[in-house]
C-alpha cells in the first residue's frame, strides 16, 4: 500500500512538472476563425516544441474590443487587418520588434515592407492579402460587371438581389469609390451626396451578410454580392457560376498582418511563430489553403497551378486602382458612423 | 443537522438561526455578483464619455442619452430635434417580438391544451417531443430554417410541385421570416408554462359550466382562461423578452437590412462605431422598458387576485 502511495505521488509530481514545462513552451494566438490550417500549427509545434493556444474572433472590431477589455497581457500575437494595425498602434496595443529579431524579415516583399499602416514593419509582418470587390452570378446577368454600378445602381436583373457585406468600413469605402470622393472626406456636399446615394442604393439590396457572403451566392439567395476575393473563388468551386469583378472605379485592397502584442507573455515564442510564418514553404502551404495572396518572396513557385491563374488573385491590367481602407480621425468618423446608422435604421 | 436531531424534536427554522447569514451567502453572492454588479456597471458606463474606437473615459457625460433622444443633423451642429432613428429601431423590435409572441400563443396554447388533456402516462412523451428540437444549437436551427424557406428551398419546391403557386413565395429576408424564426426559437417557452397551468386545472369546472348551459366558447373564455392566466402571462413574457433582444433571427432570416435593438447594441461594441457608452445607454433603456412591462403585468395580476379574494 505504501509503495502504491509513493508511486502515485511520484507519478503526479512528474505529470505536474511535465504540464508546467509544457505551459512554459507555448504561444497564445488570437486569430480569425478558420484562417490557419491545422497542419501548419502541428508543423510549428513539431519543429519548435512550442504549443499553439488559439482563440478566435470574427471581426477586427471584435478583436479590438476584446483586447481593450482586458485581453492585453494574455495574448502574444493577433492578426489585424491593415487599418486595424494602425488603430492598434495608435492605441499603444502593439509591442515593438527590434531590428534583427526576426531572421526571416528579409523575405518580406519590398512593396509590403514600408506600408502606410506600419512604416518599416516595426510591429507586424504580412500574413495574407487580397481584395474586396463583388461577384456576379453570370446565369442571371451577362452584361459588363466591372463597374460599381452593379452594387449601387444595379441593372434590372440584379435589382433586389444584391448582398452587401455587413461591415461599415468596406461598404462606405466602396461607396466612396463609386462617387469618386476621398474616404475620410470632410466636404459636407460630398458627405451629403454619400448619405443620399446609400439611401437610394439600399432599396436595391436584399441583405447584409458577411459570414455567409459566399453561401448566399452559392444558394442563389443573392445574384450579386460584395465579397472578399477568396470567398468568390470558393463560391465558384462550390458550383456557383460567379465572376469576380474588378470595377474601373477601383476596388478595396486588404492585408492581414501578424502583430506582436504589447506585454506578450511569451514574447520569444511569438517571434519564433512570426519567423515561422515568414518562411516561404510555410507561407505557400498557408496560401494554397486560403487561396489569397502572400506578401513573402519565394512563395510563387510553390503555389498550386490553379491559384497562379485564379482570376480572383490576378487583377487584369485594365482594373481600377486597389485602395486600402483609411483611418479617419474621431470627428470625421462620427459623421461616417451616422451615415452607416442611416443606412441600417 | 446533527444538532437538530439530538434535540429529538421537530426540526424548525430556529435550528439554522445562527448559521442563517452564512447559509444565505451563496444566494446573496449570486444575486450581487452575477446580476446587480453587471447591471450597475452598464448603468455607470452609460453615463461615461466615449473613447474613440471603443472603451470609456471616466468623465461624467449625458452624450449617450442625448444621442438616443436628440437629432443634431448629419454634422452634429444643427438645433436639436427629436431623434426618430432609435425610437424606430426600438419600435420595430417591439413589434417583431410582439408578433412572434402572438404567433407562439396561437400555436402554443392549443398544443399545451392538447398535451395536458392526454392520458397522464403519455404526457411526458408529448412534452419530450416538444423539447427535442431545442437540444440543437439555436444558430443551426436558424440557418436550417433559412434553408427550408429560401426561394429555391424545399418549402417553395413543394408548393410549386402541388401547383398551389407558380413562382416561389419570397420569405427569406422579410419581416415575416424574422417573426417565424423568433416564434420557432422560443415556442417551448410558451408551451411549457401553459401546459403546467392547464395540467393543474380542474376540468370538472368546465363540465359544471357546460351543465349550466355555457357554450364551449364561454366556458373557455370565462372559466378556463382566467384559471390558467398566470401560465399564459408567464409564457408570453418568456417569449417576448428574449425576442426583443435577439439578433440571430433578424440577421440571418431578415437579412440584417435594418437594425433591431440587439444588433444596434452589438454594433456599438463590435462595429466600427465602438461607442460603448451609447451601447450601455441603449441597454439601460431596453432594461427599463422590459421592467415597466413586467411591472404592469405584476400589478394587473395583483389587482385580479384582490378582486377574486
Amino acid at each position: 500500500m505504501k509503495t502504491l502511495f509513493k508511486t502515485t505521488v511520484a507519478a503526479s509530481a512528474i505529470a505536474l512538472s511535465a504540464s508546467v514545462a509544457l505551459a512554459e513552451e507555448k504561444v497564445v494566438v488570437y486569430h480569425w476563425f478558420e484562417y490557419i490550417p491545422q497542419e501548419l500549427l502541428t508543423k510549428f509545434t513539431s519543429e519548435t516544441g512550442i504549443e499553439v493556444v488559439m482563440d478566435t474572433y470574427d471581426s477586427n472590431e471584435a478583436m479590438l474590443a476584446s483586447l481593450k477589455a482586458g485581453g492585453i497581457g494574455t495574448y502574444d500575437v493577433s492578426v489585424p487587418g491593415d487599418y486595424m494595425v494602425k488603430i492598434m498602434a495608435n492605441e499603444g496595443l502593439l509591442g515593438t520588434i527590434a531590428e534583427g529579431e526576426l531572421v526571416n524579415k528579409r523575405n518580406i516583399e519590398a512593396q509590403w515592407l514600408d506600408v502606410d499602416f506600419d512604416p518599416g514593419r516595426k510591429h507586424s509582418i504580412p500574413y495574407q492579402w487580397g481584395s474586396t470587390a463583388f461577384a456576379v452570378n453570370r446565369d442571371v446577368f451577362q452584361g459588363d460587371i466591372n463597374t460599381t454600378d452593379i452594387l449601387f445602381n444595379p441593372p434590372a436583373e440584379l435589382s433586389g438581389k444584391v448582398n452587401m457585406l455587413d461591415s461599415q468600413g468596406e461598404v462606405l469605402a466602396m461607396a466612396s469609390l463609386h462617387l469618386g470622393i476621398p474616404q475620410c472626406s470632410t466636404d459636407r456636399d460630398q458627405l451629403r451626396a454619400l448619405d443620399a446615394m446609400l439611401q437610394e442604393a439600399k432599396t436595391y439590396w436584399a441583405s447584409f451578410n458577411s459570414d455567409t457572403a459566399k453561401e448566399v451566392l452559392v444558394s442563389g439567395d443573392a445574384a450579386a454580392g460584395m465579397i472578399y476575393n477568396g470567398f468568390s473563388a470558393k463560391a465558384r468551386e462550390e458550383g456557383a457560376n460567379v465572376e469576380y469583378a474588378y470595377p474601373k472605379q477601383g476596388y478595396i485592397a486588404w492585408m492581414d498582418n501578424v502583430v506582436l502584442l504589447k506585454d506578450a507573455p511569451n514574447r520569444d515564442n511569438a517571434l519564433k511563430f512570426m519567423d515561422f510564418l515568414l518562411d516561404p514553404e510555410n507561407v505557400a502551404a498557408l496560401t494554397n489553403w486560403t487561396q489569397y495572396s502572400a506578401g513573402v518572396e519565394g512563395v510563387a513557385p510553390l503555389l498550386g497551378e490553379a491559384l497562379r491563374t485564379l482570376p480572383e488573385a490576378n487583377p487584369p491590367a485594365e482594373a481600377g486602382p486597389a485602395t486600402f481602407i483609411e483611418v479617419c480621425d474621431a470627428q470625421t468618423q462620427a459623421i461616417y458612423d451616422k451615415i452607416w446608422t442611416n443606412v441600417k435604421k | 443537522m446533527a444538532a437538530g436531531a439530538t434535540r429529538g424534536g421537530g426540526v424548525t427554522t430556529d435550528t439554522y438561526k445562527e448559521a442563517r447569514t452564512w447559509l444565505l451567502m451563496p444566494a446573496w453572492l449570486v444575486l450581487l455578483v452575477l446580476s446587480l454588479a453587471p447591471v450597475s456597471m452598464i448603468l455607470i458606463y452609460s453615463f461615461l464619455t466615449k473613447e474613440f474606437r471603443g472603451g470609456v473615459i471616466w468623465d461624467f457625460s449625458l452624450a449617450a442619452y442625448d444621442q438616443f433622444f436628440f437629432d443634431r443633423g448629419l454634422f452634429g451642429d444643427e438645433a436639436p430635434s427629436i431623434e426618430w432613428t432609435y425610437i424606430t429601431i426600438f419600435w420595430r423590435s417591439i413589434w417583431q417580438a410582439g408578433a412572434a409572441t402572438l404567433l407562439s400563443l396561437i400555436i402554443g396554447f392549443p398544443t399545451a391544451y392538447f398535451i395536458a388533456t392526454r392520458p397522464e402516462k403519455v404526457r411526458p412523451i408529448w412534452v419530450f417531443l416538444v423539447t427535442i428540437p431545442y437540444w440543437v444549437n439555436l444558430l443551426i436551427r436558424t440557418v436550417s430554417m433559412k434553408f427550408l424557406l429560401r426561394d429555391q428551398g424545399p418549402l417553395n419546391d413543394f408548393l410549386m410541385s402541388t401547383g398551389l403557386i407558380d413562382s416561389p413565395i419570397h420569405i427569406v429576408n422579410t419581416n415575416f421570416a424574422v417573426q417565424l424564426g423568433l416564434f420557432y426559437s422560443y415556442l417551448p417557452f410558451m408551451v411549457l408554462p401553459i401546459y403546467a397551468s392547464v395540467e393543474r386545472y380542474n376540468f370538472s369546472l368546465s363540465e359544471a359550466a357546460a351543465d349550466l348551459y355555457a357554450t364551449k366558447w364561454v366556458a373557455l373564455r370565462r372559466i378556463l382562461l382566467p384559471a390558467i392566466k398566470p401560465g399564459v402571462i408567464a409564457g408570453c413574457i418568456l417569449v417576448f423578452v428574449p425576442s426583443l433582444g435577439s439578433f440571430l433571427a433578424p440577421d440571418l432570416l431578415g437579412g440584417a437590412k435594418n437594425f433591431m435593438i440587439g444588433s444596434l447594441i452589438e454594433e456599438q461594441f463590435k462595429g466600427n462605431a465602438g461607442n460603448w457608452p451609447f451601447g450601455a445607454a441603449a441597454s439601460m433603456i431596453l432594461l427599463t422598458m422590459v421592467l415597466i412591462i413586467l411591472l404592469i403585468f405584476a400589478r394587473q395580476q395583483a389587482k385580479a387576485e384582490k378582486r377574486e379574494g
